[in-house]
């Protein structure tokens, strides 16, 4: 969908900001591009929508040169989102939203009642749209701005660390809302971030830069936490890799018994057989009952938590369907570390 | 001093007109201001070379004398109204030039890149948010223009013209000081009633500024 071809980017200071970069972005994926600053990943990110202008190479989006459309109307088929939402202060949200839809001419109220209807879609209520950007909280002005770029119904969206600006909490949310927004609308989306978790948890594809604008290596997070290409690369993704690792497979394929009786600690649930804490004499710990579609690192945080080294499973409904071991889970995570690496 | 409250019953009339026309060749100067203004401080605004020479003939036109000014127009435009627009509108620019170029440059950068982001083109953006946007601080200067002009128009007596500054010469003349009073009375009246019809326009125009904290 976006093909950079031999880009290279050198501003009139002098310093090359990407250096002779090819990466294609697939069609309905999100790439997400991380780096340290100065990597040249936000100039790359620049270049699509025409922000900064290529030195030399070619930059295609659905097949068109970039370079050889009206830039004023290739921004508009692209939907971008900007740090701390860049929203305009003068203009309700509504209007804020409707921003582009009236730039391609489809008049106030048409553009309005499309606002409205995306408004709904991030999680704000109507009564929002009213109001001006300065009388909502930071994360609602980020919610404004995703919106605003999905008015126009672009096939592409650009990110430029949207949620940077936001406490750790709120872009937790944030992050959730753009994955299940984006397994409705299947968009191609193209992020910017530093933070290596941010891209593990959104990424289908992560590209990593290295300052002086190289592109270091691309794959899937799998891939990339596996196998990192250099010492750059494993570096950058820290020393606990081999747990973020984890917290991209699933629990579902560890074994789970029934839970054991007659221990120092029991399980105890309620009527509707949830469970409720783990029980020994007087004594209680909270147990957090997880679900198959859990991450192995919340499963291998859980059983170092629990005073029976158990969890407990449970079904959508949140009722008991079993316990795994500490032994299985860590046996589990081992292999899928292990499968990880050497797959081809 | 004593007020001649029968002088004034007397000339409701004549002080009816002279506060209109005053206040006419106020505007007319404030509004040709900001016409002329408005253009230049865009350039200043956009080509930063061209910034201190504008803003520095602005302040050079300034600090000539009004009376002088009225007399240098004369051999162009005679005693006409024109004369006293032309020499009140020079000295609106150098406020109103100096507020728009700084209302415009604190309209936040990252505000005129979201603009063209989405696709705006530049006369767009400067119409639609940077000028809306630079809207206070231009306002700002609206009402010192026309304040100032309110009180300048006095000196146009000169030649000819003057709105309510014709009630001081007739005072003054004929030793008889009712005229002065109504005449100073009207302009301050004027201006306080100009500045708060302004202060309104603005609260209209910027409806974002309102609740604000």
């Amino acid at each position: 969908m976006i093909q950079f071809d031999a880009v290279h980017k050198r501003f009139p200071n002098g310093t090359t900001a990407v250096h002779d970069l090819t990466l294609n972005m697939a069609e309905g994926g999100v790439t997400v591009l991380v780096g340290s600053s100065g990597c040249g990943k936000t100039t790359t990110l620049r270049m699509i929508n025409r922000m900064v202008e290529p030195t030399s190479g070619t930059i295609r989006v659905g097949g068109k040169d970039v370079t050889r459309q009206d830039a004023a109307e290739l921004r508009r088929s692209i939907g971008y989102v900007i740090q701390q939402a860049g929203l305009f202060p003068h203009r309700t949200v509504l209007d804020n939203i409707a921003t582009v839809p009236l730039l391609l001419g489809h008049g106030r109220r048409k553009a309005r009642a499309r606002a409205a209807e995306l408004l709904e879609t991030v999680g704000l209520t109507a009564e929002a749209g009213k109001r001006y950007p300065h009388q909502l909280s930071g994360g609602q002005q980020q919610r404004v701005g995703v919106a605003r770029a999905l008015a126009a119904d672009p096939p592409v969206l650009l990110m430029d660390e949207p949620f940077g600006a936001v406490d750790p909490v709120v872009r937790a949310q944030l992050q959730d809302e753009l994955l299940r927004l984006q397994r409705e609308l299947s968009k191609t989306i193209v992020f910017v971030t530093h933070d290596i978790d941010e891209a593990v948890r959104l990424g289908d594809r992560i590209a990593i830069f290295r300052t002086g604008g190289h592109l270091v290596q691309c794959a899937s997070p799998t891939e990339l936490l596996a196998r990192p290409a250099d010492d750059f690369v494993a570096d950058f993704l820290g020393a606990e890799r081999g747990l973020k690792l984890l917290s991209l497979k699933t629990l579902a394929a560890v074994p789970q018994g029934p839970a054991p009786e007659g221990g120092p600690w029991d399980l105890v649930l309620d009527a509707a057989n949830k469970p409720l804490h783990w029980a020994s004499g007087d004594a209680e710990l909270p147990v957090r009952p997880l679900k198959d579609d859990d991450s192995l690192l919340s499963a291998l945080n859980e059983s170092i938590a629990s005073p029976t080294g158990l969890i407990a499973r449970v079904d959508a409904d949140g009722v008991l369907t079993g316990v795994s071991s500490r032994d299985d889970i860590h046996q589990h995570a081992g292999q899928a570390h292990t499968e990880a690496r050497v797959a081809a | 001093m004593t007020i001649d409250w029968s002088w004034i019953g007397d000339h409701t009339d004549d002080l009816a007109t002279l506060t209109v026309s005053h206040l006419q060749a106020a505007l007319s100067a404030v509004l040709l201001g900001v016409l002329i203004s408005l253009p230049l401080a865009v350039v200043a605004h956009r080509v930063r070379p061209l910034r201190g020479f504008l803003l520095g003939i602005s302040n050079v036109l300034f600090t000539i004398p009004s009376i002088a000014i009225f007399v240098l127009l004369l051999p162009v435009s005679g005693l006409t109204r024109t004369t006293t627009v032309i020499g009140l509108t020079v000295y609106t620019l150098v406020v109103l030039l100096r507020n728009t170029v700084e209302g415009l440059d604190s309209v936040p950068a990252k505000t005129k890149e979201a603009a063209k982001a989405m696709g705006t083109r530049p006369l767009r953006t400067l119409l639609t948010v940077e000028l809306p946007l630079a809207l206070p601080v231009i306002m700002a200067g609206v009402r010192i223009a026309t304040v100032m002009s309110i009180s300048l128009v006095s000196v146009a007596t000169y030649i000819g013209d003057g709105g309510l500054g014709q009630l001081f010469t007739d005072g003054f003349q004929r030793d008889f000081p009712t005229p002065v009073v109504a005449g100073v009375v009207l302009t301050i009246l004027l201006a306080v009633v100009a500045d708060a019809a302004l202060v309104a326009v603005q609260y209209v125009l910027t409806p974002w500024q309102r609740r604000r904290a």
